[in-house]
């Protein structure tokens, strides 16, 4: 049993990984928030893993947000944010995609290598599980430093909290994990609120955020 | 307990109530009100102290902060209500705006003080979270082009580096959890730095590089300091104010608890060193593009990363007298920097513009308001015999006795910091007058009484305070 709940922990983490990568190369926004979905999806079905592993209930309260939350309502937002600004598209990355996927194994690497031997006291679901998530935190800082585009940015933005959502259902009885995970929900809702609210598209005919920062006051 | 419902209940209930109320004027006193019941609640905490839990703890450090909080809170609202009448007439907000405006301050206020009062390092993330929320959403409420930059480039940042100081807490939470468990304790700091000698020091380590990040974002060190400028330069004056004078305070707070937590755990790598350098770097390179500024709320909000550089270096250098000025410069730079922000408000506010080409002799249309702005200049650059110059000769003479090389680096940020301010300050204040001399409706008290406990400080600083002071600065290490 111990080794059966510790792969399918293990193998939804590598999952949620190996979305990351899939989200890195898409250079499509529609194929970036399908992904993005993908991704939520699979953080959904981790989290709700480790609630059964851990038997602990408020965990499948999270899991239930980021499932109707993060992997269907924002994914729909951003969709029709995309299609109202007519942005569909290509994403013009700051460096070749080659470069980009060498830089992410690099990473996960270095994840790997760091977060492994640090967590050698802690239990061996936590430890893979906190090592992984560490990987798409890196992932998704990748992501928004190769990404302009402001809805992409987001995309990549709650990618990284999925990460962050891993490491907290992965650290075993840590407290008040539902809060902290609606706290961050709100934040959320609020980025993709702030694209309609702040009107990117209008008042700067553009989301791209190279465009933006041409604004930058002292070249008034 | 009546004095921690009058620190986070009076702003909570006071932003509801603001968002209600439709007039502008009843709701501008009525933030005042709050303010100051929040001051008083404050200030009765130095008397009788609450019990703490794993949610809520009252000590000696963060009641100097929760008061300096409170304070800066309600001298701003005052300040607020004689900006924002102008801002009416001149047709940049609306009322409805006002309604939402007055709500986010409360709700600010009521994030900052959860910040300071949470013992939970969950509840703190949460709180800061809310804080940075609220002002993200003050700084676009212009709705012009900058404005709304300014808006998206603080959220987009301060979200990462918000996401960055979770993972840090969740990381922290792992090195605890072999000593203390699951559960609330395992996340309690008066817990956790009870027992920190006994967590695994690499997991620790990793953690306050996520923490200093995360949190170093926010306090806006270089070079994570993108979005402070333009959040400084684009939103409203007394949101300014607030943003130098209490929100990276905040965030430097948090950083100073897990930097305690670190210093109590003997086999973590020293904080001392990283925040060295980030805090030097700092220092040095606002000091450089001090002199390119041609707004002259980002000159300030440059002078704020200076000031946050010199304090993180003074608590990187720590022992008693580095925590001690470290402590001092905190409270100085946030009453000094509001004060500034209170009189640029007004500046910009009669001459119609930021740009200090346009802005000139200002101390002979507008006497009392450019005096006061010439001595806020003068006290922030360290001039004596303002307190600021007390803690930044502390700083160096302390650093010259350690480090002397350190001290070479300080010096050489504080005078360029000194000559680019002095350079900018001589034209928008001497000089010929430039720009409309119309008549101010200023509100002098909160930006005298600001300057005034500075000049205080620098002469005399009460016994004791300093006692107070002392204390702190020995705990934290």
């Amino acid at each position: 049993m111990q080794a059966i709940s510790f792969d399918v922990a293990k193998l939804l983490a590598g999952g949620l990984v190996l979305t990351s990568f899939l989200m890195l190369y898409q250079v499509r926004l529609p194929a970036v928030l399908n992904v993005l979905a993908l991704h939520s999806l699979i953080l959904a079905l981790a989290v709700a893993w480790q609630a059964h592993v851990q038997s602990e209930p408020a965990l499948y309260i999270t899991a239930a947000i980021t499932l109707i939350f993060k992997a269907i309502l924002i994914p729909e937002a951003l969709r029709r944010i995309v299609e109202k600004l007519g942005i569909h598209r290509e994403i013009e990355n700051v460096t070749n995609l080659g470069i980009t996927m060498l830089a992410g194994v690099g990473l996960v690497a270095l994840s790997l290598e760091v977060m492994l031997p640090v967590t050698m006291h802690a239990d061996l679901l936590t430890r893979t599980d906190v090592a992984l998530a560490l990987s798409v935190v890196l992932l998704g800082l990748l992501l928004m430093v190769t990404r302009r585009n402001a809805v992409s940015q987001v995309a990549a933005f709650l990618s990284l909290e999925n990460g962050i959502d891993l490491a907290a259902a992965g650290a075993q009885g840590m407290p008040m994990v539902v809060e902290l995970s609606i706290a961050f929900s709100v934040l959320v809702a609020i980025l993709v609120i702030g694209i309609f609210l702040f009107r990117i598209r209008e008042r700067f005919d553009s989301v791209d955020m190279q465009a933006l920062d041409a604004f930058r006051g002292d070249r008034r | 307990m009546i004095a921690l419902a009058g620190v986070l209940g009076v702003p909570a209930l006071a932003a509801v109530l603001l968002a209600a109320i439709p007039s502008y004027r009843l709701s501008a006193r009525l933030n005042g009100v709050a303010s100051l019941i929040a001051f008083s609640a404050a200030l009765s905490l130095f008397w009788s102290r609450p019990r703490g839990g794993p949610l809520i703890v009252v000590d000696d450090l963060n009641v100097v902060f929760i008061v300096l909080s409170t304070f800066v809170g309600f001298t701003t609202s005052l300040f607020s209500a004689s900006y924002i009448s102008h801002e009416l007439q001149t047709g940049r907000l609306t009322p409805t705006y006002l309604r939402f405006y007055h709500a986010m301050f409360q709700v600010m206020m009521f994030g900052m003080n959860l910040a300071l009062v949470s013992n939970n390092i969950g509840l703190l993330w949460v709180a800061i979270e809310l804080a940075t929320l609220s002002t993200v959403m003050m700084v676009g409420i212009y709705r012009t082009h900058e404005a709304l930059e300014a808006a998206w480039k603080y959220f987009i940042l301060g979200s990462v580096g918000i996401a960055l100081a979770l993972f840090g807490t969740i990381l922290i939470y792992l090195a605890a959890r072999p000593e203390l468990g699951g559960g609330v304790d395992g996340m309690a700091w008066t817990a956790l730095v009870g027992h920190a000698h006994g967590f695994d020091p690499a997991l620790l380590n990793i953690a306050f590089v996520f923490l200093l990040i995360g949190y170093g974002t926010k306090v806006g060190l270089v070079p994570m300091h993108a979005w402070l400028p333009d959040a400084h330069a684009e939103g409203p004056t007394p949101i300014s104010a607030v943003l130098s004078g209490l929100l990276l305070n905040v965030a430097l707070y948090a950083l100073l608890r897990f930097k305690m937590l670190l210093s109590a755990c003997p086999g973590a790598i020293a904080p001392g060193p990283l925040m060295i350098v980030l805090g030097l770097m700092s220092l040095l390179f606002a000091g450089i593009m001090l002199y390119r500024r041609r707004d002259i709320k980002r000159l300030f909000a440059y002078s704020s990363i200076e000031h946050m550089g010199i304090i993180v270096f003074a608590f990187g250098m720590a022992g008693p007298l580095g925590n001690f000025a470290g402590l001092l410069q905190m409270v100085l730079h946030s009453l000094t920097k509001s004060a500034i922000f209170f009189a640029v408000g007004h500046v910009a506010q009669v001459k119609g513009t930021q740009r200090i080409a346009d802005i000139g002799g200002i101390s002979e249309s507008h006497p009392l308001l450019g005096w006061s702005l010439v001595v806020g200049v003068a006290a922030i650059t360290g001039l004596p015999p303002f307190g600021v110059f007390t803690s930044e000769f502390l700083i160096i003479s302390s650093t010259f006795a350690r480090a002397p090389l350190l001290a070479v680096g300080v010096v050489c940020g504080l005078l360029l910091a000194l000559g680019a301010l002095l350079l900018r300050l001589s034209s928008v204040a001497f000089g010929a007058v430039r720009g409309p001399v119309g008549p101010v409706e200023a509100s002098y008290v909160p930006m005298f009484a600001h300057l005034a406990l500075v000049l205080i400080a620098g002469v005399y600083l009460p016994a004791p305070m300093v006692a107070w002071f002392q204390h702190i600065a020995v705990l934290l290490g």
